[in-house]
């Protein structure tokens, strides 16, 4: 497209380089009937249901890493923000701000992670858009990712829902892309395979809500930044009750748990991609284990703690040791220490 | 994770703390010296177990916390230089100056400044801005004094001409000196900071035992490490007892370490040094010797220290001496939070407040 193989201006005027651009990668890879119409809006079929909207931006550095690029995150994370609330993603647009600079090679590889996360998940890209400025005003590449779910009748999914007894149940370890994010950006390469876990939920979502009885799933929410410890802490407040949850039921892998050490970081404060909490009713929560367990993303499923009458909005640990301590929601970003 | 997960478990948690339990005979107070102390304690849940006997004081020990608002005012005076780049550990990021402000606040004004995890990272970017002074903040007590000593020797045997360290670094007995001749502050024992000691030895806190008659044991920092300290500082007070053990052997030997040691004189030599809430101690702090004033960002940026006072209303330094708890502050939990801190010790990750904060809500 240019002998420079890098995004230029033009790339973003609307014009001839534009049109080149959206032939030449974004139809090449995210090909569908309705995207390839290239009209102003997607028109989607009628879906009975109510509608759920989500949005999200992603502003990654590195914008590839292990386990993923920033292309799999925008995927990912707005299917899996519809999936919390019960709905089942019907499709996403895709927003692109674009570095004057950045490179077409790398684009492409954004472009065919997104096509195959799309394709993988089951919910194509019907709608876009590019923009390009100049170089220094973004950072290589911003995604934003839009989407819209069906909630179908009688579900109804909510941290509002959560009740007295509930168990919480965490579909995999903690961590892993936050850690694998910090790792990377401080150049500390470490033994072991430490791998973001951006991955799609729907599919263990849907299982859920097909298997269990119905009323039975209260509350579901994936622990992205602010991690497990945040989202905890959201769900006792908006339950208006207290959970409490146990250190060692909480997996971890030792990778990650290693290189928090090192750093002087809190698993429990990392953003996952790929993981999600459920709030289940206790009688129905052995069979939404088993069930997790059953899909490919929540192999390491685990109980991990309940709600219980208490101070509202408390979220308690029982330690390793025996003790007790409170969680608190994320202040700030997590910064390495001193020593 | 070995050599970590032995010293968490509640099958070794438990035995130990009947022991404890059983040592016991009287009510003491000890001081934790160290911030990473502080913060193994609450995350552990310790304090829901230990006997009520047992009265745990946090002390001057966490870096970030006795870094006073003048070196910080010092340091954004810095980052506001054309063509110079601060290069620092991440918890000093948000600490307040005089005025409020953090080198957050100066980073999103256009300042350059960057996070590196290691001291050796800061070299690399001299290498990356060729233009630019990169200024690497110097902050910590004697388990980091090394590694950047290292560093400014990497950087001489490399002829880096841009780098250059701002010290303030500070050395531990000297503050626990000044702390205990304060008739105010009464404490029967000290649980010795491991790191720290694993550089300076066991050794170095015999005159504190001689002269102040304290119960002194060196620990390490998870819950069974320091449940092992607590013995053995109860069996010492119960028995009238008053020196120097080692609970943490498989760090830290009687003498100090001497390799580490001699790399960091040097470099370094003593100097009077000011801390936040205990004002200037004689001889607590390191500066950069005359042979390598190339590499003192004080000296090559001609920073002058200004005095300035603590934000309307801190206790900081009353926390800091241990005289205090957080909850006694005014502006704790209220205009003070983790968030949004007022005082050092609301924002280091080791500090008393945050550890407060965070772990007690």
């Amino acid at each position: 497209m240019n002998p420079g193989n890098t995004i230029l201006l033009d790339h973003g005027s609307g014009g001839i380089a534009s049109q080149e651009l959206i032939s030449q990668i974004f139809l090449k890879h995210l090909d569908n009937s309705i995207l390839a119409s290239l009209e102003d809006s997607a028109v989607m079929e009628n879906h009975p249901g109510k509608i759920a909207f989500s949005t999200d931006s992603y502003v990654v550095d590195p914008i590839f890493f292990p386990g993923g690029n920033i292309g799999t995150l925008a995927v990912h994370g707005t299917i899996n923000d519809l999936t919390m609330r019960g709905a089942r993603p019907l499709c996403l647009s895709l927003g692109l701000i674009l570095e004057e600079g950045f490179k077409l090679d790398d684009l492409e590889r954004v472009i065919v992670s997104i096509a195959e996360c799309a394709k993988s998940a089951d919910v194509p890209i019907v709608t876009g858009d590019t923009k390009v400025v100049p170089r220094g005003k973004c950072d290589k590449i911003f995604i934003n990712t839009s989407g819209i779910g069906i909630v179908e009748d009688g579900v109804n999914v909510s941290s509002t829902m959560a009740q007295e007894g509930d168990l919480i149940l965490l579909s995999g370890s903690m961590g892993d892309h936050g850690i694998t994010i910090m790792t990377r950006r401080a150049g500390i390469s470490l033994d072991g395979n430490l791998a973001s876990d951006s991955a799609a939920l729907n599919e263990l979502v849907a299982l859920l809500l097909d298997k269990l009885p119905s009323g039975s799933l209260h509350t579901l929410r994936d622990p992205t930044r602010g991690g497990v410890a945040t989202s905890l802490n959201e769900i006792a407040a908006a339950a208006g009750l207290a959970v409490e949850i146990d250190d060692q039921a909480i997996p971890v892998k030792p990778e990650v748990r290693a290189a928090c050490e090192i750093m002087g970081l809190d698993p429990l404060y990392l953003a996952n991609e790929g993981k999600c909490l459920a709030l289940v009713a206790p009688e129905q929560a052995a069979k939404a284990l088993q069930l997790m367990r059953s899909t490919a993303v929540g192999t390491d499923a685990a109980i991990i703690g309940s709600l219980k009458a208490g101070k509202a909005g408390q979220v308690v640990l029982r330690t390793a040791i025996g003790g007790s301590r409170i969680i608190t929601p994320l202040h700030g970003e997590p910064l390495p220490r001193i020593c | 994770m070995k050599y970590l997960d032995e010293f968490r478990d509640q099958t070794l948690a438990e035995p130990l703390l009947k022991e404890l339990r059983r040592s016991v005979t009287k009510p003491f107070r000890v001081m934790e010296v160290c911030g990473t102390h502080t913060m193994s304690i609450f995350r552990s849940g310790l304090r829901t177990l230990l006997p009520e006997e047992i009265e745990l004081i946090s002390g001057p020990g966490c870096p970030v916390c006795v870094t006073s608002a003048s070196h910080i005012d010092a340091i954004l005076a810095m980052a506001e230089l054309q063509n110079t780049r601060i290069a620092l550990f991440g918890d000093l990021f948000r600490v307040p100056g005089s005025n409020g402000l953090s080198l957050a606040n100066a980073s999103s004004q256009g300042a350059k400044v960057d996070i590196v995890y290691s001291p050796m990272d800061s070299l690399n970017l001299a290498r990356k801005y060729p233009e630019e002074l990169i200024v690497f903040l110097g902050v910590g007590f004697e388990t980091t004094t090394p590694g950047i000593a290292a560093t400014i020797l990497a950087a001489k045997n490399s002829a880096l001409d841009n780098f250059a360290v701002f010290s303030t670094h500070k050395t531990m007995p000297p503050p626990l000196l000044a702390l205990l001749d304060d008739p105010e502050l009464q404490i029967d024992g000290l649980l010795c900071p491991g790191h720290v000691s694993s550089i300076i030895g066991a050794g170095a806190y015999q005159p504190l035992a001689d002269t102040y008659k304290l119960a002194c044991v060196v620990g390490g920092f998870e819950p069974a490490d320091i449940l092992q300290a607590l013995i053995l500082m109860a069996r010492q007070i119960a028995n009238g007892e008053a020196r120097v053990e080692n609970a943490y052997t498989r760090a830290v030997r009687w003498e100090e370490n001497s390799r580490a040691q001699q790399m960091v004189r040097a470099i370094f030599k003593t100097a009077d040094m000011e801390w936040r809430g205990l004002g200037v101690i004689p001889e607590s702090g390191l500066a950069i010797r005359e042979e390598y004033s190339h590499y003192d960002a004080e000296r090559r940026l001609n920073i002058k220290l200004t005095p300035a006072t603590e934000p309307k209303g801190c206790r900081c330094g009353e926390i800091l001496k241990g005289k205090e708890v957080p909850s006694q502050c005014p502006l704790y939990g209220k205009r003070c939070t983790p968030g949004n801190p007022v005082g050092p010790c609301m924002v280091s990750s080791e500090g008393t407040c945050a550890a407060f904060f965070k772990y007690t809500q």
